[in-house]
C-alpha cells in the first residue's frame, strides 16, 4: 500500500503545474474565459504538445495513460489553475470512442490537440439520471450495425460544446434500450446554442432534428456508467485542486489581514472555521483517491466509490467555497479577487455529473443491490 | 498509488484471523459486540491471551517484546480485532507508559517495569488531569518536593480511567514553579498502595464507575521512580500523546460499529418496513458510511506518510477530530434507531449507555477544540 504517485505521474504533474503557473496565470485565464470563444485553441494545442491529452487515454487508444491516477494528476492541475479548455468533454467522449473501438482517427486528432470533443448525456428532464432519455434514434438506412442513424431531441448544459467538432450523444433506441452515437456538429439538424457559464468558459445546448449520427454501441448504459465514472474521478480531482487553492488563499488572508489591530487569523472563531475546511478537504482527497483506485475495478465497488467521491466533493466544495468567501469578508465577494472564481468553480463542480443528493441516494441504492 | 495489500499481508491477515477464531473467548466477543462493560478479570484474561502470542505490545521494539510489524500489519491486526469484536488492549501500560519508558526510561526501569506490563503484574493508570487542569494540562498543580531519596507528593488527580483496578499510576507532577509552566513538570511512577493515596469513584452519566479521583497526601515516592530528567516531564507527556497513532481515528472499531448499527436498524420497523429502508435514516447511515470510507484512507495516508516515527501532531489531530465525530455519530444513530426503546435504563445491548459514555471521545486525549488549536497553529504558522 502506498499513497505517492509513480515517478512518471509526479513528473507529469510537476511539468504541467509549472507550465500552467507560467503560461496560464489568472489574468490569462480570465482573458480566455471571457473571450467570445470561451477557450483558447492555441493553449489547447500547447497542452496537447506537453502530452496532457495523451495522458487521459491508454496505449491501445494512442495515449499513454488513461488510468484513474492519470486522470487525477491532470485534473488536479486543471483545478489549481482554473483551466477552461474542453478537457472533461474530450475525456468522456474520447473514452467512449476508445471503449467502443470506433474512430481511432478522431481520437488521434484529439490527442494531438487538433480537435476537441463534447459529451452529451444530460437532458432538460433527466437531472443526472443517465437512463432518462427522450432523445430518440431512428435508423436512416436499413443496415443498423454500421449504418447511419438520425437523432432528434435536446441535450442540455454541455461544457464547451461550441469548442467541439463532434459530440458523443446518448439516445433511446427503440423502446427499451439506449445507444451512444457520434454526431458531427455544425451539420444540418445539429444546432448548437451556447452561453457563458457561471464559473467561466462557455457551455451549450444541442438541439437535434433528424441529425445524422454514427452508432457507437447499442447497449449504452453500462458504457455510459463507466464513462461517467471516469468523468467523476476527473471532476473529483479537479475539485481537490480548486479546494487546495481556496484553503491556501484563505490562510494567506487570515495571516495578513488586520482588524482590531491584529491579524484576523488570531481570532479563534476563524481558526476553527479554517480547520474544519482543512479536514473536509483531506476527506475529499481521500474520497478522490478511493474513486481513482476503484475506476478499473469491478462495477459495484467502482460505482460505490465514485458516488461516495462525488457526494463528498460536492459537500466539501460547497463548504470550502462558502467558508472561504465568509472568512475573506467583503473582498471575498469581489470579481477582482481570484478567490471568488475558485469558489464558483468549486460550487459548479457540484452541479456536474450528479450533485451531493443524487450521489448519496445512488450510494444507498447501490449498497442495497450490490 | 496502490491501495491493495500484498499477498504476504493478506497471509498475515489470515494468521491473525485464525488466531482469533481459536483464542478469542466467545463470552468476551459477545460482551464487546453488545457494548457491555468488561470486568477487570475480563481485561486480564484477554491481555494474557495476547501476551502469550507476543501480540500485547505490538508497537514496542522486538528486543522489549514487541512485534516489529509494519504499519500495514498493525493496521490489519487492529482491523481483525475489531471485526472479531475482540476487546481492545487497555492502553495505559502497553501503549502509553511502555513507549515512554523505552525512549526515556533508565535501563533499570526498562528491565523492571516493561516485563511487568506484559505479564500483567502491574495494572497502570494515568495521572494527568486535575480539577483545575483539563485541556490546559500544563497548569497542573500536584506537587512533588524532593526530600532526600524521596519525593513527597501532594495534590489531586481526576478522571482516572479504571484507576480502581490499578496498582500503579504514572503521574505528571510539578517539581518547579520557575519559568514557563511546561518547564516545571516531572514524570513519576507511583505505587498505589503507598500510604496517603485515596481513590474515590466518580459515577458517570451512564451510571457506571469508569473513572476516579485520586488524592495524594504526603505520599513518599522513591527518586528512582522519576522517569528521565526532573522538570522534563512535559516532553515525555507529549511524546506519549503522539506515539501511537494507529488507533487514534478508531476506524476499525467504527467499521464494526457501523455493521452493528445496520443490524440494529434492520430489526427496527418504521411504517412496517426495516428502518434501513427508511429514506431519512438510510441517508443518515450513508453519510456516516461515506465519511468513514474516506477516513479509512485518510488514516492510512497519515500513518504511511509518518513512516516509523510519530505522525505530525496536526495530522494526528485531524484523525482524532474526525474519527471521534464518526464514532459518536454511529452511536447516536444506534440510539435513534431504537426509538422509544432507547429510554429504559437497561436498553438492549447497552446502546444508550454507550452513546452517553462515548461523549467522552471528543473530550479526552485533548478535547477536539484543543486539537483544532493544534491544527490551526500548524496551518497558520502564527
Amino acid at each position: 500500500m502506498n499513497f505517492t504517485h509513480s515517478e512518471d505521474r509526479q513528473m507529469l504533474a510537476d511539468t504541467f503545474g509549472r507550465h500552467l503557473d507560467q503560461q496560464y496565470t489568472i489574468d490569462v485565464r480570465h482573458r480566455i474565459s471571457g473571450s467570445p470563444e470561451g477557450w483558447s485553441r492555441e493553449r489547447w494545442l500547447g497542452m496537447a504538445d506537453l502530452g496532457i491529452i495523451g495522458a487521459l487515454f491508454d496505449e491501445r487508444s494512442g495515449g499513454y495513460g488513461g488510468s484513474g491516477f492519470d486522470l487525477a494528476v491532470v485534473f488536479e492541475q486543471l483545478g489549481r489553475s482554473l483551466v477552461v479548455e474542453p478537457f472533461l468533454g474530450s475525456l468522456m467522449a474520447g473514452q467512449a470512442l476508445a471503449k467502443a473501438g470506433c474512430r481511432s482517427d478522431l481520437l488521434a486528432q484529439l490527442i494531438a490537440g487538433e480537435t476537441a470533443l463534447a459529451f452529451a448525456s444530460e437532458e432538460p428532464q433527466s437531472r443526472y439520471d443517465l437512463a432518462s432519455l427522450t432523445t430518440q434514434a431512428q435508423p436512416a438506412q436499413a443496415q443498423h450495425d454500421h449504418g447511419t442513424w438520425t437523432l432528434s431531441g435536446r441535450k442540455s448544459v454541455i461544457p464547451q460544446l461550441e469548442a467541439a467538432s463532434h459530440a458523443v450523444v446518448s439516445a433511446r433506441l427503440g423502446k427499451d434500450s439506449a445507444g451512444l452515437f457520434l454526431v458531427e456538429l455544425g451539420k444540418p439538424g445539429a444546432v448548437v446554442s451556447g452561453y457563458k457559464m457561471v464559473d467561466g468558459g462557455r457551455g451549450g445546448d444541442l438541439t437535434l432534428d433528424r441529425a445524422s449520427a454514427t452508432l457507437l454501441t447499442d447497449n449504452a448504459l453500462p458504457l455510459l456508467e463507466e464513462i461517467t465514472a471516469a468523468g467523476i474521478v476527473a471532476l473529483s480531482w479537479e475539485a481537490v485542486g480548486v479546494m487546495d487553492v481556496l484553503k491556501k488563499s484563505t490562510l494567506d488572508y487570515l495571516r495578513t489581514r488586520k482588524q482590531f489591530g491584529i491579524p484576523i487569523g488570531k481570532f479563534q472563531a476563524l481558526q476553527h472555521r479554517i480547520v474544519n475546511v482543512a479536514i473536509e478537504i483531506e476527506q475529499a482527497r481521500s474520497a478522490a483517491i478511493n474513486a481513482a483506485a476503484a475506476l478499473a475495478g469491478p462495477r459495484a465497488a467502482r460505482e460505490r466509490a465514485v458516488s461516495a467521491a462525488k457526494y463528498t466533493v460536492g459537500r466539501a466544495g460547497t463548504i470550502a467555497a462558502e467558508e472561504s468567501i465568509q472568512m475573506h469578508g467583503g473582498i471575498g465577494m469581489s470579481w477582482e479577487l481570484p478567490l471568488s472564481h475558485y469558489a464558483k468553480r468549486a460550487l459548479m463542480i457540484g452541479h456536474q455529473l450528479g450533485d451531493e443528493d443524487h450521489h448519496l441516494s445512488r450510494f444507498i441504492s447501490l449498497a442495497v443491490t450490490g | 498509488m496502490d491501495l491493495t495489500f500484498t499477498p504476504a499481508e493478506e497471509a498475515f491477515r489470515a494468521e491473525v484471523r485464525a488466531f482469533l477464531e481459536q483464542n478469542l473467548p466467545s463470552m468476551l466477543a459477545e460482551k464487546i459486540r453488545t457494548a457491555q462493560r468488561l470486568s477487570k478479570s475480563d481485561h486480564e484474561q484477554w491481555h494474557a491471551i495476547l501476551n502469550q502470542r507476543g501480540w500485547l505490545a505490538v508497537h514496542w521494539p522486538v528486543e522489549h517484546g514487541g512485534t516489529g510489524w509494519s504499519i500495514e500489519q498493525s493496521y490489519i491486526f487492529e482491523d481483525e480485532l475489531s471485526r472479531a469484536h475482540a476487546p481492545g488492549v487497555v492502553a495505559f501500560g502497553p501503549s502509553m507508559l511502555g513507549p515512554v519508558l523505552i525512549k526515556y526510561g533508565s535501563e533499570a526501569q526498562k528491565r523492571y517495569w516493561l516485563p511487568r506490563i506484559l505479564d500483567g503484574s502491574d495494572w497502570w493508570c494515568q495521572g494527568y488531569s486535575e480539577p483545575g487542569a483539563g485541556s490546559d494540562l500544563a497548569s497542573l498543580k500536584t506537587s512533588a518536593v524532593r526530600d532526600g531519596d524521596h519525593y513527597i507528593v501532594n495534590g489531586q488527580k481526576t478522571w482516572t480511567t479504571l484507576g480502581q483496578h490499578a496498582n500503579m499510576i504514572f503521574c505528571l507532577v510539578r517539581t518547579s514553579s520557575e519559568g514557563r509552566k511546561q518547564e516545571g513538570i516531572s514524570f513519576l511512577l507511583i505505587d498505589m498502595k503507598t500510604p496517603g493515596i485515596e481513590v474515590r469513584p466518580i459515577i458517570l452519566l451512564d451510571g457506571e464507575h469508569e473513572v476516579n479521583e485520586i488524592f495524594f497526601t504526603n505520599v513518599k515516592v522513591p527518586v528512582e521512580n522519576l522517569v528521565g530528567t526532573e522538570n522534563k516531564g512535559w516532553t515525555y507527556a507529549k511524546y506519549l500523546l503522539t506515539y501511537e497513532r494507529t488507533g487514534i481515528a478508531g476506524v476499525s472499531r467504527s467499521i464494526a460499529a457501523l455493521k452493528e448499527l445496520r443490524r440494529i436498524a434492520q430489526a427496527q420497523l418504521r411504517n412496517g418496513k426495516p428502518l434501513t429502508e427508511d429514506p431519512l435514516f438510510a441517508a443518515r447511515m450513508a453519510r456516516v458510511d461515506i465519511d468513514l470510507r474516506n477516513m479509512v484512507t485518510t488514516n492510512l495516508r497519515v500513518l504511511l506518510a509518518s513512516g516509523d516515527g510519530a505522525a505530525p501532531l496536526e495530522m494526528g489531530a485531524m484523525l482524532k477530530i474526525r474519527g471521534t465525530e464518526i464514532r459518536q455519530e454511529i452511536t447516536r444513530l444506534a440510539r435513534i434507531a431504537l426509538g422509544p426503546q432507547a429510554q429504559p435504563f437497561c436498553t438492549p445491548e447497552g446502546i444508550t449507555a454507550q452513546y452517553l459514555n462515548y461523549r467522552k471521545l471528543s473530550i479526552f486525549g485533548g478535547s477536539n477544540e484543543v486539537q483544532r488549536e493544534i491544527i490551526s497553529k500548524s496551518l497558520l504558522e502564527m
